[in-house]
């Protein structure tokens, strides 16, 4: 990595469970040496809102937050979401999309419109994105809560984080009679 | 090895570390953390307060009794801390006390803003202001030695962004001390007028010993690197300095008040231009301005909202933030919203239809008050409700309220409401006091309260009656309904508020987010009794959604927890329990 700070940035609705995420990449660039520095919403924008969490990691870092125009990666669970925080991508950076839509309140009061196609028109944008049914593939793997670590699989080959690494995270962070199934959630990940 | 901690996290480690056996707080955000992570620690009490002023009472009997003692709580719960927080500035400590105030700039999760370094200047209280985790706890730990050094409380302040982002820490040992023997010392604890004045005299030269202090203090230090341009900033807003502007001298300040005179002055005069970074109030730069020393800050940055690295890189190296991939199209909001299941809901949807006027308060029902549900006319602060509602009525008289309600939360009611329970009966209001009882402070992460029967270990303790408290105060007409059964509501809506005396209506059920069990129905709707006309769709619930092709609403299984209020609004009995 050569002293660049590795910024990525991990969006979704409030609920979807996008702590563990950033909280098992974090664990893993804490096992690597890094000095890592995670940024997290509470409170009322848990209640269904639009969440970020941020994850820094590099030989120093300093602001816990990522500027805009900065994120490597932008983890996307919900795809408004990645619309949303679009541009906080560096130039060069990829974008990976969960292909979910949970529907604002605007959208549910027909105030306004869900944007049609919108993981296409990022993917037309952003020439790295990727779009993945990962509540999909965690059902195929036994549980549907495993989602978020199916995303991990696939932000770990997007980061170039060591699997074992990524694995022993994910065995500490886990319950034990969940461990499978998110094991197997996040090889298939990998897989992307 | 180091490990990755919340602020909030690592401030009950320093506390802890310091010997601290005591810990007391109301939740709020972002403080919630700190006081629920004490707990976990062996050898600490750690309590939740009905409110933060007992909070801030029993910190100081803790204090007086010797030991030391950590008091948390958010920025708007100083307010209600506020009034034993100034005495106790006055009489000083036994063993050492930390206040901790977390700011919330940009208004994460608050009703307001304040910048609560303000209560250092305005309390005569030493503020301490750390900027990372390892920050957070070694302070912390040094907060309980001035405390007793000075004789005087500490307030350490925090924000949101420090309270919940983890960074590296590592630990230290506890250290083992003995709670100091108490002493009766009326003339330093009791505060007539004629023992005040000399505490006063001692505040005023404590004072000038941390001026002395400040200017040696390991908590401020002078990075330097480039003289062109010197910044004085502090807290987390120092790593967003580092990271904008790597090359410029910093004098980094972890004791904001008061602040060294001398060593700003020293820093002053080596740098050619200087500027202090402080997000809110301009409590650092008015300072340095009074002692006449040139210097910008509000010229430049705003007094609102939590700042960025990339605002400092705008505001200071004129550089675009880049903004490569944006979607040109407008992306609708994401506001936060009522859980599928959630007793409020049933509430709101009731107030909106009948156009009742409505006093909030604080809590996750607060988000009653945005569309589609649009049930609250105010919001002001903890237990405002109650008291906003009589006054409404007396300046309007009695007939409007007839048509007005106060709503509450369970934990909020504990916190501050009963007192303007208290006024309505004493003064003859004849208004109608919705109390929310949800059995959990919500909106915070679900912690236990006095009605909960609980403590913040879980531990089983008396429950407070609410409905008994409630007759002891003198309202006769009290009732409990569920608020998800709309008609019976609305049927006790209409009588208590017909009745020229005070009436309070408990709305008891369960936060859908701590029920445990799984719902025994699975609820569909029949595309053949749907007419489309959406009013399953207007109550905000992501539990049922709308196919704009095939104009119906469906059921999200996902999401729905089936707690049955949709199928009640449905006109054409369209929503039906799936058999079998």
């Amino acid at each position: 990595m050569q002293g660049q700070t590795k910024n990525i940035l991990i969006v979704g609705v409030g609920g979807q469970g996008t702590l563990l995420t950033s909280r098992i990449i974090a664990q893993v660039a804490v096992q690597m040496g890094y000095d890592v520095k995670v940024s997290e919403i509470h409170g009322m924008a848990q209640r269904g809102g639009s969440v970020v969490s941020q994850v820094r990691y590099g030989e120093k870092v300093y602001s816990p937050i990522i500027k805009k125009g900065d994120a490597d990666v932008i983890l996307a669970f919900e795809k408004l979401e990645a619309a949303r925080w679009l541009d906080y991508l560096k130039p060069g950076g990829k974008v990976i999309i969960n292909n979910d839509r949970v529907d604002p309140l605007p959208v549910m009061t027909g105030k306004a419109k869900y944007p049609q196609d919108i993981d296409q028109r990022i993917a037309g944008l952003v020439p790295d994105t990727t779009v993945v049914n990962a509540t999909d593939i965690a059902v195929a793997c036994g549980n549907a809560r495993a989602a978020n670590v199916v995303l991990v699989g696939i932000l770990a080959r997007a980061t170039e984080l060591p699997e074992g690494e990524v694995e022993e995270a994910i065995r500490s962070m886990v319950p034990p009679k969940a461990l499978e199934v998110n094991l197997k959630a996040f090889q298939e990940g990998l897989k992307f | 090895m180091k490990r990755l901690m919340s602020g909030n996290e690592a401030i009950a480690r320093g506390a802890y570390e310091a010997g601290a056996t005591v810990a007391t707080a109301y939740p709020g955000t972002p403080s919630t953390e700190i006081v629920t992570s004490m707990a976990n620690y062996p050898g600490v009490y750690a309590e939740w307060a009905p409110n933060e002023k007992v909070a801030m009472e029993v910190g100081i009997g803790a204090s007086i009794g010797g030991a030391r003692t950590l008091v948390a709580m958010k920025h708007v719960g100083v307010n209600v801390a506020a009034d034993p927080l100034y005495t106790f500035a006055y009489t000083g400590v036994t063993g050492g006390l930390v206040i901790i105030s977390a700011d919330d700039p940009g208004m994460h999760s608050s009703q307001n803003e304040q910048d609560n370094r303000g209560y250092g200047r305005f309390a005569k209280l030493p503020v301490v202001e750390p900027s990372d985790s390892q920050e957070a706890k070694d302070y912390t730990r040094l907060a309980f030695e001035l405390s007793e050094r000075f004789d005087t409380p500490v307030m350490l302040r925090v924000t949101t962004r420090l309270s919940h982002s983890q960074t590296l820490l590592q630990e230290g040992e506890k250290e083992e001390r003995e709670i100091k023997p108490y002493k009766k010392d009326a003339v330093k604890y009791v505060m007539l007028p004629g023992h005040a004045r000399l505490r006063h005299i001692e505040v005023e030269k404590r004072m000038l010993q941390l001026n002395e202090y400040a200017e040696e203090s390991s908590l401020n230090r002078i990075e330097w690197d480039d003289r062109k341009l010197g910044i004085i900033t502090s807290g987390v807003v120092y790593q967003y300095v580092k990271e904008a502007l790597p090359e410029v001298s910093v004098l980094k300040l972890g004791l904001t008040n008061p602040l060294p005179e001398k060593l700003i002055r020293s820093f002053a005069a080596q740098v050619e231009r200087l500027v202090v970074v402080e997000e809110l109030e301009p409590v650092i730069e008015e300072q340095v301005k009074a002692w006449g020393i040139k210097v910008e800050g509000k010229e430049i940055f705003s007094l609102l909202g939590e700042y960025s690295p990339e605002m400092i890189e705008e505001r200071l190296l004129n550089k675009e933030p880049l903004a490569e991939f944006a979607l040109d199209k407008e992306i609708p909001g994401r506001p936060p919203l009522l859980c599928p299941g959630c007793p409020h809901r049933g509430v709101f949807y009731t107030l909106h239809r009948m156009r009742l006027t409505v006093t909030g308060d604080i809590g996750c029902y607060t988000l009653g008050a945005l569309p589609p549900l649009d049930g609250m006319d105010s919001c002001i602060c903890m237990g405002a409700s109650i008291g906003t509602l009589l006054g409404m009525e007396k300046a309007r008289g009695e007939d409007f309220a007839r048509k007005s309600v106060a709503v509450i939360g369970d934990s909020t009611f504990v916190h501050s409401g009963i007192t303007g329970l208290i006024d309505v009966v004493y003064n003859q209001g004849t208004s109608t006091v919705l109390i929310l009882d949800n059995d959990t402070t919500a909106m915070t992460g679900h912690q236990d309260h006095p009605a909960t029967g609980l403590t913040i270990k879980e531990e089983p303790t008396n429950k407070l009656n609410i409905e008994a408290v409630v007759r002891a105060i003198g309202v006769k007409n009290v009732r409990v309904v569920d608020p998800l059964k709309l008609d019976e509501l609305r049927q006790a809506l209409e009588e208590e508020l017909n009745r020229k005396e005070p009436s309070v209506i408990i709305a008891k059920r369960p936060c859908a987010l701590i029920i445990k069990e799984p719902p025994r129905v699975q609820y569909y709707v029949d595309p053949e009794m749907c007419k489309g006309c959406k009013i399953c769709i207007r109550i905000g619930c992501t539990g049922v959604y709308w196919l704009d092709n095939e104009k119906l609403a469906v059921m999200n299984p996902n999401t729905c927890v089936a707690c049955g209020m949709c199928p009640q609004v449905c006109t054409f009995d369209a929503i039906k329990v799936v058999e079998g």
